[in-house]
């Protein structure tokens, strides 16, 4: 029986929303120091007291990645999912040079392109929630042509130039340090925190699972589908733009093409490996946030080891696709004991409850 | 659309708009067909008014010629989406394919070898989708998201600059412009294989989707899967065939386009699938699967390639626009399917 007992700890280990996540996070951190011993060493930088290393520069990086996941998890938890958060990056990325271009260097400025950044995704994110909760569109479809329409309105309000503007409190955001440890980590990790606290210490959280779980059922049990879909897609916008302002600053430069690109993935990625499953009805913010620093951490290495960083793409594709196949039922079942009965159909209904 | 008024006409006296209400009261799903039929024809007209010499062999030739690559893709979304699914991977299975396929040939393989691999890449991008959603209950859009990344990134792997493909390779010549009619000055009636094959590849797709077993299994499979399976039909066969059929024909629409442009790199085809896409809605397919028609299809992915033509021809419209007002006239679109699949209901 000790066998049994033994998977029973197995099982529960694996089955912790970010288990895999950190051992993924440890493997490649390995693997780097492999490649290079003093690949973890963190130094002073003695001109001014920050820190610097690789692991630095992974925070850094994993900063606007989190935001974007982190709101992909509240549309994912609805069953549902937004392609364009990728786009809504570069167009808050072209909305804040453009105008910081005008505007110059206050920091009134700043704080006004961020501000205006934000109202524009917001927006755009609530046309996407608009789309999905009254008009009922397919989540996917009603975000992917944000996704592809969101990059041409970037171009459209940069008038198709990658716009570069200079602001020092701006840049500040992306580039700053306080007590040595990056500024854009630092509000990564405390809007994680505030958004972690209102979804948790209210319903919201849980009404939003019981959405993504059975949206009639949640009806009848009087919760009000269609505000908090409309609610979880603004906040995605917002977030997006939050991230998108975040990796404009570093460079004060949007790149239309580039900024944002193909980040959707790292997103649902980051989401599914926090554990959260894509038909809906679970979130776990930790656990994208575990799953932004693994992907900052992946893109990295691939970079490390010498590979293109527009292959990157492929590697997370591979990564996705195990991950969606640890979580389907037939393969939990292949590691489940033979003897217990084919469960697949229960997977098939719970994907047409989510479609 | 509430066609109920529609009469009885008397067979004597019946008159086309008759007929094309009759069609419509009988099956409202037709409406979006009927409308990009219209759509079309108005956007002739109106380019021929406003801006001239649209209504001309020249002209017309070029929108098949450029667009003989979309129509494949169109067909082949027709496929998956009239199964309920989706197929995201299209625009970056013929990226990979197109540069994996020019580097064979300048490599010195075999034309019609590099033609088969390149068909050959999009299959198995095709069977890993189909067996992920079949076996594993993935969903189509995350499935074929995935593929598009790992097509993306693996075009990337084999390169990112632009590859060439060798002026003497035999493969050019399904881009040649053969001449069927000698009009007056350019105003010439020209095809290119390629065309000839998109039209081959929507003849054979109309027969497939009409006249077969498996046609109707697609569209059972899009109505109620669940009822498909208690009938009987291969319901998981089909599942995992529609997605092989797609990438067949994105691999294809990646010799056609390659054959046509000579050059093959990473970056090509980036938001063709949301061309595909919209051709496919534009042309009546239901994306919630069961309706629709491949011919339909075709007459949406023209109306994107003529305004296509049109942006051009206005020179007034940034090119940037092109991806908004795609997008735009999607939305459109999807939500008069909208209205008329939930009178439906």
């Amino acid at each position: 029986m000790t066998a049994s007992a033994d998977t029973a700890v197995w099982r529960n280990l694996i089955h912790k929303p970010f288990f895999w996540g950190i051992v993924a996070i440890l493997a490649l951190l390995a693997l780097n120091t492999i490649k290079d011993p003093t690949y973890l060493a963190l130094s002073i930088n003695p001109n001014n007291g920050n820190l610097v290393g690789n692991l630095v520069d992974i925070l850094r990086q994993a900063a606007p990645i989190m935001m974007i996941a982190i709101g992909m998890s509240l549309v994912i938890a609805t069953g549902g999912i937004d392609l364009s958060v990728g786009s809504l990056m570069a167009v808050a990325g072209a909305v804040s040079m453009e105008f910081l271009r005008a505007a110059g260097d206050s920091f009134g400025a700043a704080l006004a392109a961020v501000g205006l950044a934000l109202v524009i995704t917001g927006i755009l994110g609530a046309v996407n929630g608009v789309l999905v909760a009254y008009v009922g569109l397919q989540p996917f479809i009603a975000t992917l042509v944000l996704m592809l329409a969101g990059r041409g309105i970037a171009k459209v309000i940069t008038g198709g130039q990658n716009t570069t503007a200079s602001n020092d409190s701006f840049r500040w955001i992306a580039n700053g340090f306080v007590f040595g440890i990056p500024v854009v980590f630092l509000l990564a990790v405390l809007i994680v925190i505030a958004v972690g606290w209102v979804v948790r210490r209210s319903a919201l959280g849980l009404m939003i699972e019981a959405i993504g779980i059975n949206p009639r059922a949640s009806r009848m049990a009087g919760i009000k589908p269609k505000g908090l879909l409309l609610t979880a897609y603004i906040m995605s916008g917002i977030l997006a733009g939050i991230a998108g302002v975040m990796s404009v600053g570093s460079v004060m430069t949007v790149d239309i093409s580039r900024t944002g690109y193909q980040l959707e993935l790292d997103a649902i990625l980051a989401v599914v490996i926090g554990g959260a499953s894509l038909s809906g009805g679970k979130f776990s913010l930790s656990g994208a946030f575990v799953g932004a620093l693994l992907i900052a951490t992946l893109d990295k290495t691939v970079l490390y080891l010498g590979v293109s960083s527009s292959a990157t793409p492929a590697f997370k594709a591979i990564v996705i696709v195990v991950l969606c196949l640890l979580q389907s039922q037939r393969v939990r079942d292949w590691f489940r004991s033979r003897r217990r009965p084919p469960r697949a159909d229960r997977a098939q209904t719970k994907e047409e409850v989510a479609a | 659309m509430s066609a109920v008024t529609a009469t009885p006409a008397s067979q004597t006296s019946e008159t086309v708009t008759d007929r094309i209400r009759r069609m419509i009261s009988a099956n409202p799903s037709v409406l979006p067909t009927i409308a990009s039929v219209v759509i079309f024809v108005g956007m002739v007209i109106f380019g021929e008014i406003a801006y001239g010499r649209i209504v001309q062999f020249n002209t017309l030739s070029n929108l098949l010629i450029n667009n003989a690559h979309l129509i494949v893709l169109a067909v082949a979304l027709t496929f998956v989406i009239l199964t309920g699914g989706i197929d995201l991977s299209v625009g970056s299975i013929i990226a990979v394919s197109s540069v994996a396929g020019v580097m064979l040939s300048n490599a010195g393989w075999n034309a019609i070898a590099v033609i088969v691999a390149m068909i050959g890449i999009g299959v198995l991008f095709g069977i890993v989708s189909g067996v992920l959603i079949r076996y594993f209950n993935v969903q189509p859009f995350i499935a074929t998201l995935a593929m598009m990344f790992l097509g993306r990134g693996l075009a990337s792997l084999l390169s990112t600059k632009p590859e060439r493909l060798g002026e003497d390779s035999p493969i050019r010549w399904i881009g040649t412009q053969l001449k069927i009619i000698d009009g007056p000055k350019v105003n010439d009636l020209v095809i290119t294989p390629a065309v000839l094959i998109a039209v081959i590849v929507v003849v054979a797709a109309f027969f497939v989707l009409h006249r077969t077993r498996t046609g109707r299994t697609v569209y059972a499979i899009g109505g109620s899967e669940s009822s498909a399976l208690l009938m009987g039909l291969p319901v998981p066969r089909t599942k995992v065939l529609v997605y092989v059929i797609s990438g067949a024909l994105a691999g294809l629409a990646a010799v056609l386009y390659t054959a046509r442009l000579g050059t093959a790199q990473n970056i090509t085809g980036i938001g063709w699938e949301l061309d595909a896409i919209a051709a496919a809605v534009i042309g009546g397919t239901v994306l919630t699967g069961a309706y629709g028609y491949v011919l339909g299809s075709v007459v949406g992915a023209l109306v994107l390639g003529l305004m296509n033509v049109l942006i051009t021809r206005d020179g007034g419209i940034p090119p940037e626009m092109t991806t908004i007002i795609t997008g735009g006239i999607l939305l459109v679109f999807v939500l008069l399917q909208r209205a008329v699949t939930r009178k439906r209901e």
